[in-house]
């Protein structure tokens, strides 16, 4: 943010509270950048002359007569080839000491994509988890958060999947994030060579809170600028989105704004609808695929951050520790890709829809027999076997650490079908049951 | 001369500005920024200060901004040619804009003015006329789209004269009207009318006397819509209201389905972009695309067009009603309006009713829920609006205002409950919950008696309370397990699983299931009914689970299979092997 000449000063602050000050200034445009005492700060509201600045590190030292100098221009973020294999703030500076990249500077938070021009996502992303590729198929250009506790091993499926999943750039946009798990990523990702596909936007806890309203939209400038600029496909990890959702609250609080449900702000499906819509697949090949994380607490799904995600996306992928095996599990009941019609019985085998309804009716009737166990009554002979099912599909096909092909996934469930069940048990179509049930069990 | 202001204050989407004449609260402004003309509309007025919400950002925007108003309130542009078309809240067409992003002030023509229609006289000279009145008609797709006198001309009017049969464009004038003064009045195949009001051109609106065929079994059988309906869909995430709603677009006996994204994700468009040009309409045979229209404002374009989407649908519907049509319109979601409402509440400081809400917001929708309904025109034709709508309630909890809200205007209620989603229970349509209250309507029942059999209604009663008394059996069972009751209990709750399976779940994505003819549902539903009423010899339970499984994996076969085809029939016999085998023979 260098100065410009004859750039006007400012240097009396009317009021200050916790996150913004308000000054009188003349021809300042809505949303525009400022510095207010050397710190960075946003327009968020404009009253005749009276212009009221959220400043992002908080206003904590702010002297009534700091400088106030506006830049002219919104947040933008300077956009080339060289973002790859880089790590930066929130403000889009580099973290790791290189120097700045040059290249053209994009408005961040941009328009929104002609939805007539979008192509309907069918490119299937595999990552070896059958709890995902089996039950819940991701595709490119689909949005699908992890909805999981704070406990749960997340940021590893995430990245997991990430290195698995065949894009040409991954984006991460870290928010609220502990030095640990940034540590965490960047290690992963030198590990695993892949550091040229890597740009990462990041806050950690160290950081103002109030800065992670910026990091999802620098990431996804990023991403636009490589999925629409260059065609390539964009794979964008946000972790965590809940912790964004907290800084909005802050923000919204402080601005006197109404409450809606669970003291978030009223336009809380709003904000982040604009960023999970921008993932899209795109006319020319290029695409963004956002896989999010939103933490839980206590498992409450109901809460307004998860129970708004989940109508903005499509579908959610819950993590759960599977009692029988001990493992974790991608669980089937919970879990959902809205995307995956597209692609499964098309892409893949065609008895992918059908082999996967049955095994999750079935693993629900073991739960049910479990139930029954729990509850002190004898079980019968098809519950017996019901649970003997659910204990294998659980080891040899949920456990995330299974990393095979979708048609071995396939062929691993018909085995077990045959294993425990009759034909009629399983009721499957006939003309499929015919060509793939295992001729011997 | 149009009033002019300038911009004082802005918060977020809504600006300040300082006018210098009259305004009227819902007109629309246009806001210059440098070479962007964005559009505005008056949400509310204290003293000069006129507060108006923008349809787009207000980013860069700064004090001193130039603000026109236009004189009028937000119009849809009615005339033939809307049909297929993919319009934005605005009525922008979507296809017609240029670049792959809409940026800012980006705007396009919601009608072809260009192209030729074949227009066919139906009035004569010295006619007496009033607003709706057909004076002629042109070919749009396979429907009589007819040229009306202006909804906005208020009295009678006598026809001067009416355009030879003949190719003309929307902007030509193909009558000319003389009112009591005897001042002529050009009439164009092109009129406009503000969104917000509903179009009155007819004579009466009665009860609705019909059903509305969609061919989803849990909907037609058990809790019928009626044509000229209202109804709503609500549901937590990831019940199934969208494909349900899709499923409805598909294969609803309708002549224009006007489907209305509001606020929800804009992947589930592209979809009917890329499957409806190429989907069949199972009642006429022509491509689905041919009798839909598409307002479509996803979820990341600007709030305040959320808000004029669900009118513009709505007006448009009302449009083709006023032709004696038959208009089915698809709103998803509405709780996404209700929200977009809030926003500006919000941001005006008013005084928040429960979550946020504005207090009027029960009045809103109820206003809007009534534009829907069967009319009966001038000319002795009946139109038909009906209207389905989605509500996605916060957590999944019925109890929050929209739900409520729309249920005090809704006649057919179609709760889909998370429950029956977990199971993989496909369409989620809580069989006990629901409810249509047209069933209650004599004229209905009488329609039913006539349409699909005597009695039918009856009938449907008596499926329900089968699923009732299979439910308390199976809490029964639950409570004292599978040995702790008599076989009856498992008799009577399996019996309850034959009309879940067989009748309410319906396979969405399988080419047959999704689609059940009427005469179809009637068969099934004798036929499952019959059933139960037999009485069957069980040794055990085990027995009882076993038989009825072996049942529903038929039925099955049977829905998956082509109707009357020797697959059909094959199941059919096997179903009645088995049925026979089992029955008690004394």
């Amino acid at each position: 943010m260098t100065t410009k000449a004859f750039q006007k000063i400012y240097t009396k602050i009317e009021n200050i509270n916790k996150a913004t000050v308000t000054v009188r200034a003349q021809g300042v445009g809505n949303d525009e950048l400022a510095t207010v005492g050397g710190k960075l700060a946003q327009v968020v509201r404009i009253s005749g002359d009276e212009i009221t600045l959220q400043v992002f590190q908080g206003t904590e030292g702010i002297a009534t007569d700091a400088e106030v100098v506006f830049h002219g221009e919104p947040p933008v973020l300077k956009v080339s080839d060289d973002l790859a294999g880089r790590f930066f703030d929130a403000y889009g500076n580099p973290l790791d000491g290189g120097s700045a990249v040059e290249g053209e500077a994009r408005e961040i938070g941009g328009p929104t994509v002609n939805p007539f021009k979008r192509i309907q996502p069918s490119e299937l992303i595999a990552t070896g988890i059958a709890g995902i590729d089996l039950n819940n198929t991701i595709v490119s250009g689909q949005k699908i958060p992890f909805f999981a506790d704070p406990d749960q091993p997340y940021n590893q499926v995430m990245a997991s999947v990430a290195l698995r999943a065949q894009a040409d750039k991954i984006i991460l946009g870290g928010m609220g994030m502990t030095n640990d798990d940034f540590l965490y990523f960047r290690n992963l990702f030198e590990n695993a060579g892949v550091l040229d596909r890597i740009v990462c936007f990041v806050n950690t806890t160290e950081n103002p809170p109030v800065e992670r309203l910026l990091v999802p939209d620098m990431a996804l400038t990023a991403a636009e600028y490589f999925a629409v600029d260059k065609g390539e496909k964009v794979l964008v990890l946000l972790t965590d989105m809940t912790l964004y959702a907290d800084a909005l609250a802050i923000v919204s609080n402080r601005m006197d704004q109404i409450p809606s449900k669970d003291s978030m702000p009223g336009s809380l499906y709003s904000d982040l609808a604009k960023i999970y819509e921008k993932a899209v697949q795109l006319p020319g090949g290029g695409s963004i695929t956002i896989i999010a994380v939103t933490t839980l607490s206590g498992g409450d799904i109901t809460h307004a951050v998860p129970d708004n995600t989940g109508y903005i996306t499509e579908g959610q992928l819950f993590l759960r520790k599977d009692s029988d095996t001990g493992k974790v599990i991608v669980d089937p009941f919970r879990s959902l890709s809205r995307l995956k019609q597209l692609v499964i019985g098309k892409k893949t085998r065609e008895d992918h829809p059908q082999v996967m309804n049955a095994a999750v009716r079935l693993y629900s009737d073991a739960a049910n027999a479990k139930t029954k166990l729990e509850n002190g009554f004898d079980l019968s002979d098809y519950d017996e076997r019901t649970l003997k099912f659910a204990k294998a599909y659980s080891e040899k096909l949920l456990a995330i650490d299974v990393n095979i092909e979708i048609t071995q996934m396939l062929d691993t469930a018909w085995r077990l079908f045959a294993e425990y069940f009759t034909k009629s048990e399983v009721a499957i179509k006939e003309e499929l049951t015919e060509k793939y049930w295992p001729k011997t069990a | 001369m149009k009033t002019k202001g300038k911009v004082t204050g802005i918060i977020s989407n809504i600006v300040i500005v300082r006018v210098e004449g009259p305004v009227a609260q819902n007109e629309i402004a246009t806001i210059e920024l440098g070479d962007i003309r964005m559009m505005a509309e008056v949400i509310k007025v204290i003293g000069d200060d006129a507060y108006v919400q923008v349809f787009d950002s207000t980013r860069g925007l700064r004090v001193g901004t130039v603000v026109e108003f236009e004189g009028h309130m937000l119009e849809a542009t009615l005339g033939p040619g809307i049909l297929s078309r993919n319009y934005d809240g605005l009525q922008n067409d979507l296809a017609d804009m240029d670049g792959l992003f809409i940026t800012r002030g980006l705007s396009s023509k919601p009608l072809d003015e260009e192209v030729l229609w074949e227009f066919k006289p139906l009035a004569r000279p010295g006619d007496t006329v009033e607003a709706g009145d057909w004076l002629g008609e042109v070919q749009e797709k396979w429907i009589a789209h007819k040229i009306m006198v202006p909804f906005v001309m208020d009295g009678t009017y006598t026809v001067q004269s009416v355009a030879e049969a003949g190719e003309y464009n929307i902007n030509d004038t193909v009558a000319v009207l003389t009112d009591a003064s005897g001042a002529e009045h050009k009439v164009t195949m092109v009129q406009r009318w503000p969104v917000k009001k509903a179009i009155k051109a007819y004579v009466s609106k009665p009860r609705p006397s019909r059903i509305l065929e969609t061919g989803v079994r849990p909907i037609d059988t058990f809790n019928p819509i009626a044509d000229g309906g209202t109804g709503f869909i609500p549901g937590p995430f990831g019940a199934g209201k969208t494909v349900l709603q899709h499923a409805i677009a598909k294969q609803a006996e309708a002549d224009i389905i006007i489907m209305i994204a509001c606020g929800e994700r804009a992947n589930e468009v592209v979809e009917i972009f890329a499957e409806f040009p190429h989907l069949d309409d199972p009642h006429t045979g022509h491509k689905l695309m041919e009798r839909t229209t598409i307002i479509c404002n996803t979820s990341n374009m600007p709030v305040a067009s959320r808000e004029a989407s669900v009118y513009m649908g709505m007006t448009i519907g009302e449009y083709y009603r006023a032709m004696g049509l038959k208009v089915l319109i698809l709103a998803d979601s509405t709780s996404r309006w209700a929200q977009a409402l809030r926003e500006m509440s919000n941001r005006l400081e008013e005084l928040p009713g429960q979550d946020a809400f504005p207090m009027d917001l029960s009045a809103i929708i109820s206003n809007f829920y009534a534009r829907a309904g069967l009319v009966h025109l001038r000319n002795g034709a009946t139109g038909s609006v009906t209207f389905l709508g989605t509500v996605s309630p916060s957590g999944g909890n019925l109890k929050e205002p929209v739900t409520e809200a729309t249920q005090k205007a809704a006649r057919c209620f179609y709760a889909l409950s998370q429950q029956r989603a977990d199971s993989k229970r496909y369409p989620a349509i809580d069989p006990l919950d629901s409810y249509s209250k047209y069933l209650e309507y004599p004229e209905i029942v009488e329609y039913l008696d006539e349409r699909i059999e005597p009695g039918w209604a009856a009938l449907v009663n008596k499926g329900k309370t089968i699923v009732q008394r299979g439910k308390e059996a199976s809490e029964q069972i639950d409570i004292l397990g599978d040995d702790g009751v008599p076989v009856e209990y498992h008799d009577r709750f399996w019996k309850s699983e034959l009309i879940d399976f067989v009748i309410l779940q319906q396979d969405a994505f399988d080419a047959i299931d999704a689609n059940t003819p009427l005469e179809r549902q009637k068969y099934m539903f004798n036929l499952v009914l019959e059933i139960c009423d037999r009485n069957f010899d069980f040794e055990d339970f085990q027995h009882c689970v076993e038989f009825y499984k072996s049942l529903i994996n038929a039925f099955k076969q049977l829905n998956y299979s082509e109707w009357q085809s020797d697959k059909f029939a094959q199941y059919r016999a096997r179903i009645d092997e088995l049925v026979s085998e089992r029955e008690s023979k004394n």
